[in-house]
């Protein structure tokens, strides 16, 4: 089962700890992704550049801005997905993603996205 | 068949044989399977072009034993190691390929135990049987799963490290182990023909055939238990459902359900097939879940239409199933059942029970609603059931399926 997880934050959430906790942060999560990669469960992982556009319906055309992220209060900083036993295991993971742990209720957090399988079962 | 299927249908059944050989002889299960591995894809590049060697178990035995050499002389560190598995074979084991003249014990079995071990998670074990087993590569494995290659290959290496670490032994388990790991075996088979079963009504993705790998091991399997009344009954399961595969998809991948589907099409040879092997298996071996599912895909094979199944036969093959392992999917197709025998609200009657436990929100339980609801004439309660159902679908085609239904249900 695949699974996209979507990590949450903004930059003050993001800039909050102190250089050296950012350091052990930083490695934290270089072990977790590796842990990750090692055990075979990890399909992709992406930061995102915070320099999105958004690209909507106008009047009568689609039409590009920038952002709204900036000024959101939580936007997706980076995401991976994972391939896993189970449900369980999915949790379990986003449960253990260091910056989780790391926010101490300043905010922040992860999304566990179920993806979609392309086939389909009997009917 | 071409010359290309023909060697990769050799080379897929030597696969477990040479590797049973090589860690029979050196005993290291984790480097034997990579230096096999090698050899096969010297042998795909090798034998197309050249023909098929005299004697391909022997060529495949020497290729990887050689492999398997190189790869504890490139470790230095493992210097007085490599003296010592040199030392130890016989001075001619490395040139000559006595294997096919004398055909060695066939270590199936025992590949399958171990690659099926209960210490590794289900992905793990399923992938290292398609490799070590099946003679997939590991390319292969991974499109079949829609992973990346590397990650396809870590998981193949965590887990020969896994086994490594519990001490995992290349052997027949005894006595009453045997029992619970045969079940392991046949579990993790049955999950491989679902994920390529499942699959194939997808959208043209490119896709190794894991339903047909699944049934060539499952065969392999029956054929060293024939008396396991359960390998018979899954290899008879996956017959009696894959038999149905050319009639389950309209012509844009669409899924259709088995009520609409054109019986013509249906594979008359596998279900023959299946049938004959459960109707032996029943009369002469222990029952169990595999042969009772087996039972209930035959009854739909032999219908001629919906109206002319055995429904009474499938809801008591139904309860059978329940007592013997009870799960909640299990309610859920009886519930089916039970509408197509005694009408739509006695089912209606038991999915609200169903509500109240583990698949509370399941799709499949919003989609058999929304199903009994249409049958009994509730339309519009119907469809807003398929749409909730369809909100839910865990894939693209059983999504689109629900909202068709859905629409129908609302054009009344």
């Amino acid at each position: 089962m695949k699974y996209l997880m979507l990590i949450y934050g903004n930059k003050n959430i993001w800039n909050s700890a102190v250089p050296a906790g950012l350091a052990a942060l930083i490695k934290e999560v270089d072990a977790f992704n590796e842990g990750l990669r090692e055990s075979g469960e990890l399909v992709a992982l992406e930061g995102l550049v915070p320099k999105a556009r958004s690209v909507r319906m106008g009047a009568d055309a689609p039409v590009v801005t920038d952002g709204p992220y900036l000024e959101a209060k939580e936007y997706v900083g980076s995401y991976f997905v994972v391939d896993v036993d189970s449900d369980e295991r999915a949790l379990e993971i986003a449960r253990s993603y260091p910056a989780v742990r790391h926010g101490g209720g300043a905010g922040g957090g992860i999304e566990v996205w179920p993806l979609m399988k392309r086939g389909g079962s009997d009917l | 068949m071409t010359l290309d299927q023909s060697v990769e249908g050799l080379l897929r059944a030597l696969a477990p044989q040479v590797l049973g050989m090589l860690v029979r002889r050196y005993g290291d299960f984790a480097g034997c399977e990579d230096a096999v591995q090698e050899a096969l894809i010297v042998a795909v590049d090798a034998w197309p072009r050249a023909g098929v060697p005299e004697y391909p178990l022997g060529w495949l035995g020497t290729v990887a034993t050689r492999r398997y050499v190189d790869q504890v002389r490139a470790d230095t560190a493992r210097e007085r190691r490599e003296r010592a598995v040199v030392d130890a074979l016989p001075r001619d084991a490395l040139v000559t390929a006595p294997v096919d003249v004398e055909p060695g014990q066939d270590d199936l079995l025992e590949l399958l135990f171990l690659c099926c071990h209960p210490a590794l998670t289900a992905p793990s074990q399923m992938a290292l049987t398609l490799r070590a087993v099946g003679g997939l590569s590991t390319s292969e494995i991974a499109a079949a799963f829609l992973v990346p290659e590397k990650t396809m290959g870590q998981r193949v290496s965590r887990a020969k490290q896994r086994l490594r670490e519990v001490g995992a032994r290349f052997e027949l388990p005894s006595g009453p182990e045997r029992g619970p790991r045969v079940r392991v075996v046949l579990h993790v088979l049955y999950l491989v023909f679902n994920e390529g079963y499942s699959a194939s009504a997808g959208p043209a993705l490119h896709r190794a055939d894991l339903t047909g790998e699944a049934v060539r091991l499952a065969r392999r399997l029956h054929e060293r238990l024939p008396e396991s009344g359960e390998a018979a009954g899954l290899l008879a399961l996956m017959l009696l459902t894959e038999a149905r595969g050319p009639a389950r998809m309209g012509p844009g991948g669409e899924l259709i359900p088995l009520a609409e589907q054109d019986r013509s099409r249906w594979d008359r040879t596998a279900i023959t097939e299946g049938t004959d092997l459960l109707t032996r298996a029943m009369a002469t071996l222990p029952l169990g879940p595999y042969q009772v599912q087996a039972s209930i895909a035959a009854l739909h094979d032999e219908a001629a239409s919906v109206e002319d199944t055995d429904w009474p036969q499938i809801l008591a093959l139904y309860d059978i199933l329940e007592r013997l392992a009870a799960n909640p999917v299990v309610s859920l197709n009886r519930a089916v059942a039970l509408a197509m025998v005694h009408g739509p609200q006695a089912g209606l009657d038991v999915l609200h029970e169903l509500e109240r436990g583990v698949l509370a929100g399941n799709h499949r339980l919003l989609a058999v609603r929304a199903h009994l609801l249409e049958q009994a004439g509730e339309r519009a309660s119907a469809a807003t059931a398929f749409q909730e159902a369809a909100r839910l679908a865990g894939s693209v085609p059983e999504q689109r399926f629900l909202l068709r239904r859905a629409a129908r249900c609302a054009a009344g």
